[in-house]
């Protein structure tokens, strides 16, 4: 690891202040530290946010609103989470482990970076990583990689599971930087890599996370995450699906539909979701409505299989939904 | 190389920091001189603030009930501490990348990963081990049944799934046999004791309720 000097402020304003050049604020640590150790992120400051007033969880009829430092179990067993937003506490059960569940803050969820091998291995050419150096994944082992709004600099997977069910929620990202307040619609907060892959996203020097904003949804209660991965547990997604349906009469009236492990940021899919309204809730229905999913996948040598994935996913978690 | 070694904290039986210090001093002289003064109660000394090491933070902790003060490398993980500082050698580095579970200890009566929680950040903080389960030679009931039912073979990954496994009855986790594979994902055996850490962990959780 390179050296680096350590505060751990009490306040957000002080915070800010204490940031800057090659800072880098510190969470929970399960992205930062290990990204230390590879030396993928070489911060010379540390600046641990963990002090700061930036808790709580609120549900209410505004809709939900989460502390950036929210752990990630404490918002997934919140019984108002559970019972309004399944989605969301879903999502996070399916992610990672129980120890880094209580370690993982909301804010940083949202802001960790790619697990594509060649991004943490600082021997290969990765341009994410440095950029102009070349994407070794283009050619090399990329069975995990995206099809989804990647570039031919870029095919990185955005590895969030929380994202995808907030991003299907139209959550907001509040931020708080040195020129103040302001929030952002969470699928706008993502850029797509383009040939600049090393700019993930739209947050300021030194902007802090401060929370995460979910609108009122009633029909949100008949929401879930369906992830299809290597293992049972403990693995990120090859595919997964957020899907939240309102049915009435067995006809889907709205629908709310993202989807993950595929995309290069967490990815909503509006013409699936058109596609859903009027429909019976059966299963050939639903086939009939993802059909389009994964138009425009560039797939790689290895992850060919994923668009059929990706529609099968669909059926399934839109099945388990449309029966709740 | 020189500079991932100073990441681990020296021995206190070994290397002393004067010379860990000395071994360090190159790679990181730009870096201090260009920082602002850090918060009073956790700054380091600030008068040669070019000079490596001298960044070291204070860190009060308890661990398994006793108190410990330190001076800490701001890289140093906790679990490098546990081992290496504190002679707490229970806890164990499996892949030091939150992968495998081996480091699991407790802080603030959670469960965590101690290879990717840096000493500095839990400063003030209760941290309990393996060690701290015991009480005296009276083994923890889950210890105990992890014995009875042999719950491990080579026993390297046993301490982190005893911390799991005391966590996961007080989280209400371990109620079924599925809920028990679930939550316990996070602590990977590759002697594949599975079953009969499932089969321990169901008889603890009788005894711990
Ligand atoms: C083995 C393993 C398995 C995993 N599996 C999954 C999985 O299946 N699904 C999944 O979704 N995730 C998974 N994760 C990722 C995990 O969820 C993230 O590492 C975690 O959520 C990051 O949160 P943190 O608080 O630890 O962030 P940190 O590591 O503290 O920070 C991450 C980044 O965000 C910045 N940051 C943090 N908080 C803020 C803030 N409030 N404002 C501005 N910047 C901030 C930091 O500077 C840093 O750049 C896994 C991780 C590991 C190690
Ligand atoms: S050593 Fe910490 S998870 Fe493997
Ligand atoms: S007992 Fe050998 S790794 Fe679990």
């Amino acid at each position: 690891m390179h050296a680096y000097d350590f505060a751990a402020p009490r306040s957000i304003r002080s915070a800010i202040d204490r940031a800057g050049g090659e800072s880098a604020y510190l969470a929970g640590g399960t992205t930062l530290v290990d990204l230390m150790k590879l030396e993928v992120m070489t911060p010379s400051r540390v600046v641990d946010i963990n002090r700061l007033p930036l808790k709580g969880i609120r549900v209410d009829g505004n809709g939900l609103r989460l502390g950036a430092l929210e752990r990630m179990s404490d918002v997934a067993r919140h019984p108002g989470v559970r019972s309004r937003y399944p989605v969301v506490a879903q999502a996070l059960e399916l992610s990672a482990s129980q120890q880094l569940r209580n370690m993982a803050s909301m804010g940083g969820n949202l802001l960790q970076r790619t697990r594509c091998g060649y991004f943490r291995d600082t021997s290969t050419p990765c341009n994410k990583r440095l950029p102009g150096s070349g994407c070794a994944a283009l050619t090399g082992e990329n069975r995990t990689h995206a099809i989804l709004g990647t570039s031919d600099s870029c095919v990185a997977t955005h590895p969030s599971d929380v994202a995808v069910a907030l991003v299907a929620l139209d959550a907001q990202v509040e931020l708080y930087g040195p020129h103040g307040r302001r929030s952002l619609p969470l699928g706008d907060f993502y850029r797509l890599p383009g040939n600049t892959p090393h700019l993930e996203n739209h947050l300021l020097p030194r902007e802090l996370i401060t929370g995460i904003t979910v609108p009122s949804l009633s029909w949100a209660r008949h929401s879930g995450y369906l992830k299809v991965r290597d293992r049972q547990s403990y693995e990120f997604a090859l595919t997964s699906a957020a899907v939240a349906l309102d049915v009435s009469g067995g006809v889907v009236r709205e629908a709310r539909v993202a989807v993950g492990g595929v995309g290069t940021r967490p990815w909503r899919l509006p013409a699936v979701e058109q596609a859903l309204v009027g429909r019976r809730t059966t299963e050939a229905a639903y086939e009939q409505a993802v059909a389009h999913a994964a138009d425009g996948a560039r797939p790689l040598a290895h992850n060919a299989f994923k668009p059929e994935l990706l529609r099968r996913t669909l059926v399934r978690a839109l099945t388990t939904v449309g029966e709740l | 190389m020189a500079s991932r070694s100073p990441s681990t904290p020296p021995h206190r039986d070994g290397l002393s920091r004067r010379g860990f210090i000395g071994r360090t001093g190159a790679v990181v002289a730009g870096t201090a001189a260009a920082s602002a003064p850090l918060d009073t109660a956790r700054a380091a000394p600030q008068s040669a603030p070019a000079q490596q090491g001298e960044n070291l933070v204070a860190v009060a902790l308890t661990v398994n009930g006793r108190s410990v003060r330190l001076m800490a490398d701001p890289r140093w993980t906790l679990l490098d501490t546990l081992r290496e500082r504190l002679s707490l050698t229970g806890t164990k580095k499996g892949c030091d990348r939150g992968q495998c579970g081996a480091c699991t200890v407790h802080v603030e009566g959670r469960r965590v990963l101690s290879c990717l929680t840096l000493t500095a950040s839990v400063d003030g903080e209760h941290v309990t081990t393996v060690e701290g389960l015991s009480d005296g030679e009276h083994l923890h009931p889950m210890q105990r049944a992890f014995i009875a039912h042999d719950g491990f073979q080579c026993g390297y990954c046993t301490s982190g799934q005893i911390m799991s496994a005391v966590a996961l009855v007080g989280e209400g986790h371990a109620d079924t046999d599925d809920d028990i594979k679930e939550y316990m994902s996070g602590n990977i055996c590759r002697c594949g004791a599975y079953p009969f850490i499932r089969d321990a962990i169901k008889d603890a959780r009788e005894e711990m309720r």
